[in-house]
C-alpha cells in the first residue's frame, strides 16, 4: 500500500480545506451522479472519477460529489444533476469525462451552465 | 456491462441496501484461470422465498418500478463465460453472493478497474458500512480494508476527494501485480 503517512498528510490537508466550508456554510454545490444498472451500465464511474479529479485539482472545498438511484430516465444516462443554493437545479445528460472539466469550469465556477448539455438541450433536439 | 467490476460495483448497492455493516469482497483467479468474485454482507438478508425468486428480472424490492437487471446481467455475463452465479441468504444474518468466470473463454468479460470501483464504492457510502477487499492470485496476495483508512482519518470523511484519490491510485498499485494479467 501507499504510505499510511501520505494519508495523514492529506488528513491535514483536508481538515483546513473543511474549515473553510464550514465558515462558508449553506454555500455547498452537490454534484449528484445516478448510480444504479443503468447508470453504471452507461458509464457513470468514470464521470464519477473525473468530477472528483476536476474538484481536487481545483481544490473547491464547497462542491460534494455524491451518488443516487435510477431516477427512471434510463435512456439519457449518465446524467449528473447540479445544485447550486438558491438556484434550480441543473440536469445534464449523456455526460462523457471528457465533458467534466468544461461543466466544472463554466457552471460550477463561474456560474454559467453548459446549456447544450443540459436535458432541455437534449429533448429539444 | 463491459467489466467484472462494473456488477461489482452495481450489486455492492444490495449490500448496502440491506444495512450491512460489513460488506467483505473477494477476487480469486485460479491456476486454471477461473476466477472467483465473492460479495459477503451481514445485512438483512433475504428470506428463502424471496431468494427463490431473486434471480428474475421481475423482480426487485424498489417500489418506484417493477424490474431490477443487477442479478440476471450478473448472471448473464458469467454463464457466458462458463461460469455460474451462486446465492445464499438468510434472513437477519447477511447474503453472499459469488460469481464464477472462466477467464480462459473469449467470451469472458476483462476484470475492468476494480480500483475505480472501490473508490466509486467508498465514495457512494463513505461512513458506512466498512468494506473490505481481498485480491489473491498465484502471483500473490493483497488485503485492504476502510477500517484502516478510517483509523488514520480520525473523522475526516472518505469521501473527500483527495482521499477517494489516495484510495483509487494505492489499490491500483496494489491489484496491478496480483490480477493485472485479467484486467483488460
Amino acid at each position: 500500500m501507499k504510505s499510511l503517512a501520505e494519508l495523514e498528510a492529506i488528513r491535514k490537508a483536508t481538515l483546513s480545506r473543511i474549515n473553510v466550508r464550514t465558515e462558508e456554510k449553506g454555500e455547498t454545490t452537490r454534484v449528484v451522479i445516478g448510480m444504479a444498472t443503468c447508470g453504471i451500465a452507461a458509464g457513470a464511474r468514470p464521470v464519477m472519477m473525473a468530477f472528483m479529479d476536476e474538484i481536487q485539482k481545483r481544490q473547491l472545498p464547497h462542491v460534494t460529489v455524491s451518488q443516487t438511484g435510477c431516477v427512471g430516465m434510463c435512456r439519457l444516462e449518465p446524467m449528473v444533476d447540479i445544485l447550486e443554493p438558491g438556484k434550480e437545479k441543473v440536469t445534464y445528460v449523456h455526460v462523457k469525462p471528457e465533458m467534466v472539466p468544461r461543466i466544472v469550469a463554466e457552471h460550477i465556477v463561474n456560474g454559467r451552465p453548459v446549456q447544450e448539455y443540459t436535458i432541455g438541450a437534449a429533448e429539444n433536439a | 456491462m463491459k467489466e467484472i467490476a462494473l456488477h461489482l460495483l452495481d450489486i455492492v448497492q444490495n449490500s448496502v441496501k440491506a444495512g450491512a455493516a460489513h460488506v467483505d469482497i473477494g477476487f480469486a483467479l485460479a491456476q486454471d484461470g477461473t476466477l472467483t468474485m465473492t460479495v459477503r454482507d451481514d445485512g438483512c438478508g433475504m428470506s428463502p422465498e424471496f431468494l427463490e425468486r431473486v434471480r428474475s428480472p421481475f423482480v426487485t424490492t424498489r417500489t418506484t418500478r417493477k424490474v431490477g437487471l443487477g442479478i440476471p446481467l450478473l448472471m448473464q455475463n458469467a454463464m457466458q463465460s462458463g461460469g455460474h452465479v451462486d446465492i445464499e441468504s438468510e434472513p437477519g444474518s447477511g447474503t453472499t453472493v459469488t460469481a464464477v468466470f472462466l477467464t480462459g473463454s473469449i467470451d469472458c468479460l476483462p476484470l475492468g478497474d476494480l480500483a475505480s470501483t472501490m473508490a466509486t464504492i467508498i465514495m457512494g457510502s463513505p461512513d458506512a458500512p466498512e468494506f473490505s477487499l481481498r485480491c489473491e492470485s498465484p502471483s500473490g496476495r493483497m488485503d485492504f480494508s476502510t477500517e484502516e483508512i478510517r483509523a488514520v482519518m480520525e473523522g475526516v470523511s472518505l469521501a473527500e476527494p483527495a482521499v477517494v484519490q489516495w484510495i483509487q491510485e494505492s489499490l491500483k498499485e496494489e491489484i496491478e501485480p496480483i490480477l493485472g494479467g485479467i484486467m483488460s
